[in-house]
């Protein structure tokens, strides 16, 4: 595991957790999808987002 | 009127079995209610998550009463039902603190029994007739 990506595995983690509460919370596979992919995308631009904000006002 | 009761009691029995199947094998639930696409989502992705967590070398917690805040990463690791303890039986999870993905590891192993407690919920939702 000594070449595990941050970002790689940020993006992983946020994948399992869109699948789940995409199919949790939407009961049509297509919203399912849509639901699914926005929280991903969230998750992932949100991240990404946050990192750049520590990395001018680190706690 | 005694029928009724006993209805009621008998309704009430399963649904609370379905949730005990639903949180010892992730998707059961769902499995059982006739919700093949959800059931089958979440008995292959939780189990996964939860096996990912333990390949970046998490670690499944304790129960500590003294430590609280690891007292409750155990009862959110036990939240995935029997792969937990299929692990402690296997002697997986124990965690290497200097491992770079430790926390990763820990992360997945916890979020993966959360989810799994907010689909037992969802089953008993389902099972009550509410969904």
């Amino acid at each position: 595991m000594s070449h595990a990506s941050h970002l790689g595995l940020m993006m992983i983690f946020a994948l399992f957790v869109s699948i789940v509460f995409g199919t949790l919370m939407r009961d049509d596979p297509k919203e399912q999808l849509y639901f699914g992919g926005q929280l991903f995308v969230a998750f992932v631009v949100g991240g990404i987002a946050l990192g750049w904000i520590l990395y001018f006002f680190p706690l | 009127m005694r029928a009724t009761t006993a209805d009621r009691e008998q309704s009430a029995t399963y649904t609370y079995l379905i949730c005990v199947a639903a949180w010892a094998i992730p998707g059961l639930g769902h499995l059982l209610m006739r919700r093949f696409q959800k059931g089958l989502t979440f008995l292959i992705t939780l189990p996964l998550m939860f096996i990912f967590g333990l390949w970046l070398e998490g670690r499944l917690f304790p129960i500590e009463i003294t430590q609280p805040l690891v007292a409750l990463a155990a009862f959110a690791d036990m939240g995935i039902g029997l792969p937990f303890f299929l692990a402690r039986a296997m002697h997986a999870g124990g965690g290497r603190v200097v491992a770079l993905t430790y926390e990763y590891g820990n992360a997945f192993l916890i979020v993966a029994g959360l989810m799994n407690m907010l689909v037992v919920l969802d089953v008993f939702d389902v099972a009550q007739g509410r969904k």
